[in-house]
């Protein structure tokens, strides 16, 4: 029944945000939200930018690459020398090149990758200084390609589609700083810590145990953590640890977050071309294979741990193993779902140890490429270059060159759609193999059988789409996994940003053709069921060998352990 | 393209520079008005958000996150699986064993769980055979503790009811009622479990 109730909560506040916070994009990126005039112009003037002075689709990419290729160079140097630097009352010591690397590139693309024990590895600068600030950005990135992306169906014949720098700008100052301030507040209130005093030590007199509890700065890190579909926490054990996700409020206000943003943005999409049922089209796409997705892994994992059943052990409350009691398998299972779904890849439970078909669900998510509804900016444009190719399919059904909103879909967009959507599976896939194939890759895994495949599959599926969350048992931090993660994490985020601003350039260009009768709608659900079928064959199809390979076999040994 | 470096190069500034911002303003705040839970929740006998090792049957055991008495057959080598946080001393890193669904060391462990609790005069939940995510979970469900009474009225005196009552009154439900599941607090039943016997 609480399960029930959960939902239907998360379902009215996502919906009164898709309507609301929607709008409210729409209009920061407009440029008429000023209420922080003053601290944006300020920052204007500090950078050296006319804001009034937008830029063409190449100058938008030139100023992304070299902007994130930066951030990774000052991420990497803060660990290196961190020791050096504030905030250290651990006084741990400079981070290692190859790990240093995989985390800035983890952090920089969004990904939140973490090879490292957050409370054993980093100070509290390098938390705040090189992996908050990258939480902030890194979803601004996102958002302002996505926005860039939807002015090309907003605007005719021109050549420019935004400037960079103000739509990065005004959705940390108006958007992202505001809303991860607030709920940081109600964090701490719940008994997330916030501290920049050490580890404290107490001594339990009832039980005669002593205990060093590492703390940090940690509760306001979380809400951005969530909100900016990163996942990267503070502790190793991510939202299970009581000190990030203390409670059942905390845990629901987690999934809230991190869901929000993407959601909101096809409002804020089908605002800014004019047409509210094109935004809620893309919308219901999402929500129906989202709602498939949480269905039948809560299922899953309501059933119980096949290793518990055997040892005689009678199950009605779900698979435990690697849950948190305060969450209960239900609530994890959606937690997973919206992490896996979303670009966040945060965990409130030991993925790893899900069922094996609770484990595809969270797969699953992420080998759609993540568009349901997926990270913030990222889900939206991603979900609107599959929206392309099914225009194209639906118009090589009628015979007519296909048009979306008005504007005409040729050989050129079809190129660059077909690019950003399978540049994904080919590098996942890809490195898959070659994983396999390597003792380096192969030395990875705990779980013995199909198990142990899984965790690889899954480790470079993450990396590929983002995400960030892991079936923990894999030893990341080797030479191996950190730099073919790192070249996993790099080509799956700027390999797709690139073609769809490309796309944003190119459709932006065109004039609108006149709807006749024999357009074919891109509003109606016959429209929503054709992206459906497109997202799940590229997704699913490709997939499925490696699923199969994977949690298929792990599920149907029956009685059998590795 | 120099241009562009440099503007690069001061906007990531600018944007670590508001972090730290950021950061300090929460901590001003956290610590101005939630002084208790932002400094990790620190009660007399430790944090009422951080399982520990209960070793003595007169007191209520958490969920076996630990390589504590339950231990010798734990594995040994797993991430997390021997979490130091709890066993005295060094701060360490927190974590899941992450042993998949259909793995043999997980059989075997939870195997010689049941045997443990079982020589403990307890039949085991599912909770307490198994470990959790964070390798600290503070939290017993109420079925977890009420498994526990036979260990604990027999090495206490105190009468199988009297406990079942504590436990009662030592259950939160879920938030507002639905959000997550009714969970025990480990520390707060133990040191309610002490008031009660010095009464």
């Amino acid at each position: 029944m609480g399960f029930f109730w959960t939902i239907v909560a998360l379902v009215v506040v996502l919906g009164l945000s898709w309507r609301y916070l929607g709008s409210y994009l729409a209009a920061v990126f407009d440029g008429r939200v000023h209420f922080l005039g003053p601290i944006e112009r300020g920052i204007y003037r500090v950078v050296g930018v006319d804001p009034d002075r937008e830029q063409s689709w190449q100058r938008y990419a030139a100023s992304l690459v070299v902007f994130s290729a930066i951030s990774i160079a000052l991420t990497y140097l803060i660990f290196r020398i961190q020791g050096s630097l504030p905030l250290n009352p651990q006084h741990l010591g400079a981070v290692p090149p190859a790990l240093s690397f995989n985390t800035a590139s983890s952090f920089v693309t969004n990904t939140n990758w973490q090879n490292y024990a957050g409370e054993t590895t980093m100070s509290y600068f390098s938390q705040i200084a090189a992996l908050t600030t990258q939480q902030f950005v890194t979803p601004a990135v996102g958002i302002a390609v996505a926005i860039a992306l939807v002015r090309g169906f907003s605007r005719h014949g021109a050549s420019t589609i935004g400037n960079f720098w103000v739509d990065i700008t005004r959705c940390l100052l108006y958007v992202l700083i505001p809303i991860a301030f607030c709920f940081g507040i109600i964090f701490v209130a719940q008994g997330g810590v916030q501290t920049l005093a050490g580890p404290v030590t107490i001594h339990d007199h009832l039980n005669g145990v002593s205990q060093t509890i590492p703390r940090g700065p940690i509760a306001f890190m979380e809400a951005i953590k969530q909100l900016g579909t990163n996942g990267g926490g503070f502790l190793n054990a991510n939202s299970a640890a009581p000190f990030e996700n203390p409670t059942g409020l905390t845990n629901f206000l987690s999934i809230y977050l991190v869901l929000v943003l993407p959601f909101s943005l096809t409002y804020t999409f089908g605002k800014m071309v004019n047409s509210v049922r094109h935004g809620a089209a893309l919308l219901a796409a999402m929500v129906i294979i989202f709602g498939c997705w949480v269905g039948y892994t809560s299922y899953a994992e309501h059933q119980g741990n096949p290793a518990v059943a055997a040892a005689g052990v009678h199950q009605s409350t779900g698979n435990t193993e690697g849950k948190e009691v305060r969450f209960g398998d239900t609530s994890s299972a959606l937690f997973g779902v919206a992490s896996t779904s979303t670009s966040t890849g945060s965990a409130d439970a030991s993925y790893d140890s899900f069922t094996p078909i609770g484990g595809m669900g969270l797969m699953s998510g992420m080998m759609l490429g993540e568009v349901t509804p997926g990270g913030d900016g990222s889900g939206l444009y991603t979900i609107l270059v599959f929206a392309i190719v099914a225009v194209f399919i639906g118009g090589l059904m009628i015979g007519r060159t296909p048009e979306f909103l008005g504007k005409k879909i040729q050989a050129r967009e079809i190129k660059l759609a077909g690019l950003a959507s399978l540049v994904m599976p080919l590098t996942v896939l890809v490195l898959t193999a070659i994983a396999v194939s390597l003792h380096a890759g192969r030395a990875g895994p705990l779980n013995a059988g199909p198990h142990g495949f899984s965790e690889i599959l899954y480790a470079l599926t993450s990396q590929g789409n983002n995400n960030g969350s892991a079936f923990g048992g894999l030893s990341g931090n080797t030479a191996f996994y950190n730099i073919v993660g790192a070249i996993d994490m790099l080509v799956g985020r700027f390999a797709i940003i690139i073609p769809a601003l490309a796309l944003g350039g190119a459709l932006a260009q065109k004039q609108p053709v006149p709807a006749s009768v024999g357009t074919f709608r891109t509003d109606t659900p016959m429209f929503v069921g054709l992206t459906i079928g497109v997202i799940l064959i590229i997704g699913g199809l490709t997939f499925f060998p490696a699923v199969s390979l994977g949690p298929i076999v792990e599920q149907l040994s029956h009685h059998r352990f590795f | 393209m120099l241009i562009l470096l440099r503007r690069s190069v001061v906007f990531a500034v600018v944007m670590m520079a508001g972090t730290l911002v950021y950061a300090f303003i929460g901590t001003g705040v956290a610590q101005l008005f939630f002084k208790n839970q932002a400094n990790g929740s620190i009660t007399a006998n430790g944090s009422t958000l951080i399982g520990q090792n209960w070793k003595s049957p007169a007191f209520f055991h958490g969920r076996p996150d630990d390589a504590g008495p339950y231990a010798t057959n734990l594995a040994k080598h797993i991430p997390g699986g021997d979490n130091p946080l709890v066993a005295n001393g060094v701060p360490g890193a927190s974590g899941g064993t992450n042993l998949g669904p259909r793995s043999k060391v997980l059989l075997d462990n939870t195997k010689a769980l049941v045997a443990y609790w079982h020589a403990m005069g307890v039949n085991p939940t599912p909770d307490l055979v198994t470990t959790s995510a964070s390798g600290y979970d503070p939290d017993i469900s109420p079925a977890d503790a009420t498994a526990e009474i036979p260990m604990v009225a027999k090495a206490t005196g105190i009468a199988p009811a009297t406990l079942a009552s504590l436990i009662n009154k030592e259950t939160h439900g879920p938030e507002l009622g639905f959000l997550g599941a009714s969970y025990i607090d480990v520390l707060q039943l133990n040191e309610a479990l002490v008031a009660l016997e010095h009464r």
